[in-house]
């Protein structure tokens, strides 16, 4: 599809990619089936295909309105559509352009603008997340429960390994699950450990990028990207074989900061350097022998949610399905794999009832075989799903996790 | 394109499947519901819905009624029209009437049959109930690649004289492979020149057989090679390619303008070659997708829409092929209707007189021409529905 750039964007770098990208829509509409807000609401315009006519629109007219920014606001940034896209059209980077453009030409009031502000600065910052976190646990007996529900209780992570193994992996710390979820690194050492692998954290590393990158505030985000290669590269240096990330919303981001950073010319070869070491934890268990785990197997079924990041961005939608498996777990059945569960980043936050009906359908889709348990691979999801859902959530990684299942 | 005066009427809201009748064999639906959710629906009971159109996934069964679609299982199976019972259809007047019925025959004329790819310019398709199949107990997929097409369109006619039925027997060109591998990962021959996916269906000795006879038969005719799915997750991901054809030529192109034409089954190498020739006259490229059991050829011209003479050359090089069809006996449209597009082919296949009577046809039911303007000939047009309708109702 051919994209006429209006005069005011002939110089404008983000403008043209944005033309390039759409270039590789063919308009035939496959993409509108497995879109979870298209389906919400039967709005053309709450599909990628509507919103990619919207951001043309923008390139061509040189201007865009509240309406624009109201779907392009709705969009998930799942990337279920880019799965389902047999032309190959890259729509989660056009999205990001298309609100990187949006925050310019279709500003929001100063109450929004304030309030995004404020989520983005607390979210990327992982001890202000701790901090309110751990005040927000301290009152949760008191709070109602609605609010309660959104505090998830404190976690115990358990000891962590000592030893020093031959092998040296890096792990990204993540801001929320460092606070909210500290068990999945925890347990994610330790099975390392048992591997012959050490991991290790950057103190000065923190978050990804994507909180700041997706919600338009570009800048921001890739400067998060440089302060984690500089506090990185020294480890790299040394020898350190990969960047463990065991959320894949962030593992997401991880893999893009070399796209990302291309034009950079102090850190475009690091940063790719950095992409190309960047894998998933579920990446760095397929290959092992997972049998010999001194771990409880008999828990039931086991229903596994496979997030957005890490089958549509990562684009490995079976690798914990295989994992469990051959570990020897029963899988339940679930439907509608592809949909997203609602989390989205600060989806959850900024488009509340939709992302709760799309929860509601993801848990029932989870739930027909009347699975035990819930895993997920990322802690935006978890945290999401467990809020509301009957049966324990928990990151797949502590079903591996010995100590896990000695009750600690 | 609707007219510039018209309101759209947007029916895939209205996407309930209202009733799966296990017992009859029928699902009554509305009219949004996507024609794979029909299936996933009667999946439940060891059932499904016939047609497959490629865009299955997001094409709603109103459409389907509209255009009168057909899908690669078309050839076993039949059209839209061979799988329906019941149309339930507002009139121009506002009238709610039922077309069909619950039983294989109504009373009176088939004007279910009528209404079934008359393009929405009859009345509006408000609620429809289809039959449903019982799924096959076996289901394989015998892919070939063949070095040119010649003998590719030679095994496929060998095929059907034989006397065998495949659910599916679909053709694919160079380019087409090529796109449609880039996305499926299917693991099709790439350097093949045309290719061949046959589906049979059936008890599995029955399969058995056929798979065999197919496999003979392409040997026979020089397969280059040879690839028999083993289960049905293999079986879908041979078609995955083929049903994501079109949109992967996205690929190679900006834009592709794809056209529906319907041939004789005997001429399809001369047409593909006069294609290829047309491709260089016009210099731009064109991929070729193919229900080959049944004739119906979907040229895709790839063109860029940023370049107005482009797009002017890829309109010409479109009406040259569909002339082409008609003059080698076929027709303009197989499955995708007339709409604006076509109608200036609609007098190369059809006489003044046949077609005053379609225009007396669409009087009868909308007088004043309010249900979309300036579209096509609403009444059966298609050589796909004139063949398999028995004699006396064609018109030729």
């Amino acid at each position: 599809m051919h994209v006429e750039l209006h005069p005011r964007y002939s110089d404008n770098t983000e403008a043209k990619r944005a033309g390039e990208l759409i270039s590789a829509c063919v308009h035939c509409g496959l993409c509108l089936a497995t879109c979870p807000t298209y389906l919400d609401t039967g709005d053309e315009r709450d599909s990628p295909r509507g919103r990619i006519y919207l951001l043309k629109q923008l390139l061509e007219e040189g201007e865009a309105g509240a309406v624009t920014r109201t779907h392009l606001d709705r969009c998930l940034s799942c990337r279920s559509c880019e799965t389902a896209c047999p032309s190959g059209m890259q729509y989660g980077k056009l999205a990001d352009i298309g609100r990187g453009m949006l925050n310019i030409e279709a500003p929001r009031g100063p109450v929004e603008r304030l309030f995004r502000f404020s989520l983005r600065q607390t979210l990327s910052r992982p001890a202000l997340v701790a901090a309110l976190l751990r005040t927000g646990q301290l009152f949760r007996p008191l709070l109602p429960p609605r609010l309660k529900r959104k505090i998830p209780l404190r976690q115990t992570p358990g000891a962590m390994p000592v030893s020093t193994q031959p092998r040296t992996m890096l792990a990204l710390s993540g801001c929320v699950q460092s606070a909210a979820t500290p068990l999945t690194h925890a347990a994610a050492a330790r099975v390392l450990d048992r591997l012959g692998i050490s991991l290790k954290i950057a103190s000065e590393a923190g978050c990804c990028g994507a909180v700041n990158y997706h919600l338009g505030a570009h800048s921001d985000g890739l400067d998060n990207m440089r302060r984690n290669i500089d506090a990185w590269w020294p480890m790299i240096e040394a020898g350190a074989e990969a960047i463990i990330s065991s959320a894949t919303g962030c593992g997401s981001t991880l893999v893009e900061y070399g796209d990302l950073l291309q034009h950079d010319s102090v850190y475009a070869a690091k940063a790719k350097r950095v992409s190309a070491l960047c894998r998933d934890i579920a990446d760095v268990l397929v290959d092992e022998d997972l049998t010999l785990l001194n771990i409880e197997r008999d828990i039931g079924r086991v229903a596994v949610h496979t997030p957005c990041s890490q089958q549509h961005a990562l684009k490995q939608p079976d690798i914990v399905n295989t994992i469990l498996r051959r570990a020897g777990f029963t899988l339940a059945k679930t439907r509608d794999d592809h949909l997203c569960c609602g989390s989205a980043g600060t989806y959850s936050i900024l488009q509340r009832s939709r992302s709760e009906r799309l929860r509601q359908r993801k848990l029932e889709a989870l739930q027909v075989d009347n699975p035990a348990l819930i895993v997920s691979a990322n802690v935006g999801c978890q945290l999401h799903l467990d809020e509301e859902s009957k049966i324990p959530v928990k990151h797949w990684i502590e079903l591996l996790d010995p100590l896990t299942h000695q009750g600690h | 394109m609707p007219h510039p005066e018209s309101v759209l009427l947007g029916l895939s809201k209205l996407n309930n499947i209202l009733e799966v009748d296990p017992k009859a064999r029928t699902a009554r639906l509305q009219p949004g519901v996507t024609n794979l959710a029909i299936s996933e629906a009667a999946a439940a009971h060891g059932l499904y819905y016939g047609p497959d159109p490629s865009s299955q996934i997001a094409c709603s069964i109103g459409g389907n009624v509209a255009e009168n679609s057909g899908g690669v299982h078309c050839l076993k199976y039949g059209l839209t029209v061979h799988n329906l019972l019941c149309v339930e259809m507002l009139t121009v007047e506002g009238e709610r009437t039922t077309l069909g019925g619950g039983g294989l025959d109504s009373p009176g004329y088939d004007l279910m049959a009528l209404v079934t790819g008359s393009e929405g310019l009859l009345g509006i398709v408000t609620e429809v109930t289809v039959k449903l199949l019982p799924c096959p107990e076996v289901a394989r997929v015998v892919m070939a690649g063949f070095d040119s097409v010649r003998a590719a369109g030679d095994a496929v006619g060998a095929v059907i004289a034989a006397g065998i039925i495949p659910a599916g027997l679909e053709m694919m060109d160079a380019l087409a492979i090529q796109a449609a591998e880039d996305f499926a990962q299917a693991g099709y021959p790439k350097e093949a020149q045309a290719l061949l996916l046959c589906e049979l269906d059936g008890t599995a000795e029955e399969v058995d057989q056929h798979v065999e006879a197919v496999t003979n038969i392409f040997n026979q005719h020089g397969a280059s090679s040879l690839r028999v799915s083993s289960d049905d997750a293999e079986r879908a991901l041979l078609w995955k390619g083929r049903k994501s054809a079109f949109p992967a030529i996205g690929r190679l192109s900006a834009d592709y303008y794809c056209m529906d034409g319907t041939i004789p089954r005997s001429q399809v190498s001369h047409v593909l070659e006069e294609i290829s020739k047309l491709s260089a006259k016009y210099q731009l490229r064109c991929a070729n997708v193919f229900h080959a059991g049944d004739g119906n050829l979907h040229p895709l011209i790839m063109f860029d829409s940023g370049d107005p003479q482009q797009l002017a050359r890829a309109e010409r090089f479109g009406a040259d092929i569909l002339e082409l069809s008609v003059a080698v006996g076929g027709c303009i449209t197989g499955e995708h209707g007339v709409g604006l597009e076509k109608l200036n082919q609609m007098p190369s296949q059809f006489s003044e007189a046949e077609l005053h009577q379609f225009e007396d046809i669409k009087h009868a039911f909308d007088p004043a021409l309010t249900l979309n303007p300036g579209k096509g000939i609403p009444i059966l047009k298609r050589c796909q529905e004139y063949r398999a309708l028995p004699r006396r109702h064609s018109h030729d």
